[in-house]
């Protein structure tokens, strides 16, 4: 159980990390309480997004028990964290979390803002996203993604992450503008034909 | 029209910038496989691509944190949730929560959630004909303290059969959400008894490669924390991933 120290630090006993597991089929239990939906529900004087799909399997069935999480920087791409110290206000009663279970259709749904550009590594600026965390029965440790946006297109061109994807793949993270002003579309397929890009974090 | 679809201004100067760690990869045979075909489960929720890596930036040294706000008293308590007592054996469930550089992560949010003594969920999907148990309902929630502690005062969950393959029973097992200080840092896991005979024939389990990762995630029986003539102790420490440690050539650098 003890772990052995680590030869070059000699303050601290470096360790493994505790394996993941699934969250299982009664997920809801544990979790519904920190259900966020609308992460602009206290903040006022915002535009809303709505951004709203459906969760698929490699036999495009609806994925009816996953939970859905998100993180992301308010419209100023600051990030209500210490470690993001830029000198930005910050957006009140913003901070950036929601946490969505999909219905029995697989469908998930949330009211949030447009993120801004966040710093990108070495310099330069990402495109607005949204990060995403995907919990579900069979699912082993959790899959990340990211959301772009479609209406994004010169950001979107320029952007680290993106650029970094097959470029087949790229539109697998960008979420469809809709009909109405604010309204996106983002799909998540686990497999298969048009699978999700996922990451390593 | 939109002001997040220009770069803020100072994109066009590369200002004075600052370095920013990324958090260490998880150690060889920690993790389980995204498809793992004991698991019934996966085979349809795996992906068949291989991951791409994600450069560390703010989006991911960065995290949702919690307070004490939604936190109500009796949350860390699963007995004292309803008018009565739940039926079961009553444990107390504590530990640390750590890093892998061996800190202690302060005020991180801990949720849990578990069946009832009879092996039963109170959800419209669980139809094993147990009992439920109207004074249990078997989810709780807690910050860790400044050192990284948390404690739960619980019942004995009991162990339950499910259809991934004939005969299939899970061992005795507590699920453990787990926020960090970082996007990079979220964890789902489960707990799991001492000396429990269905370990070894578990997919869940048997899915972390390595043995002694394995073995983590079985619970100590601690005397410490028993509260003599009510409820027997088990130690669970939770260690989530850690920062590096020293500067490298591909650091974060941040503008100011
Ligand atoms: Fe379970």
């Amino acid at each position: 159980m003890s772990p052995a120290p680590h030869a070059d630090d000699r303050h601290a006993m470096r360790q493994p990390t505790t394996s993941s597991q699934t969250v299982g089929p009664y997920l809801h239990i544990g979790l519904t309480w920190l259900n966020t939906a609308n992460l602009i529900a206290n903040v006022a004087g915002v535009r809303s997004i709505l951004v709203a799909g459906r969760i698929v399997d490699g036999d495009g069935a609806p994925v009816s028990d996953a939970a859905i999480e998100i993180w992301q920087a308010d419209a100023s791409g600051k990030y209500a964290h210490p470690e993001d110290a830029r000198d930005l206000p910050g957006t009140a009663g913003f901070a950036g979390f929601g946490r969505c279970p999909t219905d029995a259709d697989g469908r998930y749904a949330f009211t949030t803002l447009k993120p801004g550009r966040v710093p990108a590594p070495g310099g330069g600026w990402q495109a607005p996203h949204i990060n995403v965390t995907i919990f579900m029965r069979g699912m082993l440790r959790q899959l990340n993604t990211r959301i772009y946006f479609g209406d994004e297109a010169a950001a979107n061109a320029d952007d680290p992450v993106l650029t970094s994807v097959p470029p087949a793949r790229r539109a697998t993270l960008v979420a469809v503008a809709g009909a109405n002003a604010g309204d996106y579309r983002f799909d998540i397929v686990l497999q298969g034909k048009g699978e999700t890009v996922f990451f390593a974090v | 029209m939109d002001s997040t679809t220009k770069a803020p201004a100072s994109a066009a100067t590369k200002p004075a910038a600052r370095a920013l760690r990324g958090y260490r990869a998880d150690d060889p045979g920690t993790q389980p496989a995204y498809l793992y075909p004991p698991y019934a489960s996966t085979q349809k929720r795996a992906p068949h691509e291989a991951l791409v890596r994600l450069p560390w930036s703010l989006s991911e040294v960065t995290g949702p944190l919690f307070g004490f706000e939604r936190i109500r008293a009796n949350d860390f308590d699963l007995t004292k949730q309803h008018d009565g007592a739940p039926i079961g054996e009553r444990i107390v469930v504590s530990g640390r929560v750590l890093d892998a550089n061996g800190k202690p992560v302060p005020h991180a949010l801990v949720e849990i959630w578990q069946a009832n003594a009879a092996g039963r969920y109170p959800h419209p999907v669980d139809q094993h004909d147990a009992p439920t148990d109207p004074n249990f309902t078997g989810a709780g929630r807690t910050l860790t303290d400044a050192e990284g502690r948390y404690r739960f005062v619980t019942i004995r969950p009991g162990e339950y059969p499910w259809r991934n393959h004939p005969n299939a029973w899970r061992p005795a097992h507590i699920h453990f959400s787990l926020f960090g200080p970082a996007f990079a840092t979220r964890l789902v896991t489960q707990m799991y008894f001492p000396g429990d005979p269905l370990l070894e024939f578990d997919p869940m389990y048997m899915s972390i490669p390595d043995e002694k990762a394995r073995k983590r995630l079985v619970s100590a029986f601690d005397w410490e924390t028993t509260i003599p003539e009510t409820a027997l102790g088990y130690r669970f420490d939770v260690v989530l991933r850690g920062r590096d440690e020293t500067p490298m050539e591909n650091d974060l650098v941040l503008p100011r």
